[in-house]
């Protein structure tokens, strides 16, 4: 009985000192800026890897989404015959709420989890402590060029899903539908502030970017150095990432769009 | 892959991600799609324009025949001036017709009706509607219902 309450107990502290350890963690990444010299060729491949790949299911998805938003949208409004504000509310629940998640979350599944495995490899099979040995911080070389690539991949993916999204919804809208192009085009040129709608997003998108990017590499780093161990880092990299945007999600959303 | 070549597509990736926000800009920022036809303009002042909004509709026996292009404010009558663009096709607007602010469906989006008159002459390119009816305003309505008037 008791042995249980102290095995609560050690949960409790190595939860505290996991957070501990990622912070120290992402200093010692965020200390070692990549030289430009040789640091930018490993941040571009890792932006190929992280962003250019991630290309795909991020347009699949803002597209279908985006066509669904037009779909369900028309349905509900046409019972108040205010169709033609369908574009507003698809231009607004994508740039405000949809694209900076929906893309957080996909980024988390695809790319979070293949940087987590990546490195949760290297360290198993002790590439990144032969790297210590001879004199590179693998901080420096591995870890931070994907830390970077994330951070500046997210914000352009999720612009390009509220675009494409927009444009499904479009798609559906006017081409299908038969909402008046016009005042489509219209309302939500009257309603969406760029200001206070799209940087909004943007702004959500980095900050998701970093969560997603920093989770990934930190449990890649931190994981037990097996292949249960990798496979565990992975979910939990998917699963914490998910949580800590749709957290933020909701605290970023009621500073940003609450009354206060 | 060689370096160049992700090099290359890294970048095109940023340049797809400058151009989706460059278009989220511009269509915030309401630079309207170029219209295909050709258009003349016409003029009409109302004392109550309502819910109105540029890029709306304006409508002639429920065919849309133009859209809606500026709303400004006349400071000396203190009428809302509204400017129109017509499809050039429709030339033969009498000259004694009126503008009317409707609602579509009862609590939908606001356009501009043409009502017919009955002369020879047509509209021609910058003429003002002579007579023009106000947006519905559904507390005057109800104020007037509530007082019995």
């Amino acid at each position: 009985m008791i042995d249980r309450i102290a095995a609560f107990g050690r949960i409790g502290l190595d939860i505290v000192s996991s957070f501990g350890r990622s912070g120290r963690f992402l200093s010692g990444v965020l200390g070692g800026v990549p030289r430009p010299a040789t640091g930018f060729p490993l941040l571009v491949k890792q932006l190929y890897a992280v962003g250019v790949l991630s290309l795909p299911i991020i347009v699949v998805s803002g597209l279908f989404i985006g066509m669904v938003l037009g779909l369900q949208g028309y349905t509900i409004l046409s019972d108040y015959g205010s169709e033609a504000a369908i574009g507003q509310m698809i231009a607004l629940t994508l740039v405000r709420e949809l694209g900076p998640v929906v893309t957080a979350l996909l980024f988390a599944g695809r790319a979070g989890s293949a940087l987590t495995a990546e490195i949760g490899l290297m360290k198993a099979t002790e590439q990144l402590s032969s790297m210590e040995m001879m004199g590179v911080d693998p901080l420096r070389r591995v870890v931070a060029p994907r830390l970077w690539a994330g951070f500046i991949a997210m914000p352009v993916l999720a612009v390009i899903f509220s675009v494409v999204g927009i444009w499904g919804g479009m798609l559906v809208g006017v081409d299908w539908l038969g909402v008046f192009a016009g005042s489509f085009w219209g309302n939500m040129q009257s309603s969406v502030d760029f200001v206070d709608d799209v940087l909004n997003g943007g702004i959500k998108s980095v900050v998701f970017g970093f969560v997603c990017a920093w989770i990934a590499v930190y449990q890649g780093y931190d994981c037990v150095p097996t292949s249960a161990g990798i496979s565990s880092a992975t979910t939990k990299t998917v699963v914490y990432s998910s949580l800590a945007v749709l957290g933020l999600d909701f605290v970023l959303t009621a500073v940003m769009f609450g009354d206060f | 892959m060689a370096q160049r070549t992700t090099e290359i597509i890294v970048g095109l990736f940023m340049i797809a991600g400058c151009a989706a926000l460059l278009f989220l800009a511009l269509q915030v920022s309401g630079l309207s799609a170029k219209s295909a036809e050709s258009t003349y303009t016409l003029y009409a002042n109302f004392n109550d324009t309502g819910g109105l909004t540029p890029r709306g509709r304006v409508s002639m026996a429920g065919v849309t025949v133009g859209t809606i292009e500026s709303i400004t404010l006349n400071k000396e009558t203190f009428q809302a001036r509204v400017e129109m663009s017509i499809h050039s096709e429709v030339d033969n607007i009498p000259a004694d017709s009126s503008a009317v602010i409707r609602t579509s469906g009862l609590l939908g989006e606001q356009y501009i009706d043409i009502s017919i008159g009955a002369e020879m002459a047509s509209l021609n390119e910058g003429d003002t509607f002579y007579s023009t009816q106000s947006a519905m305003n559904l507390e005057r309505l109800i104020s007037n219902f509530a007082s019995g008037r």
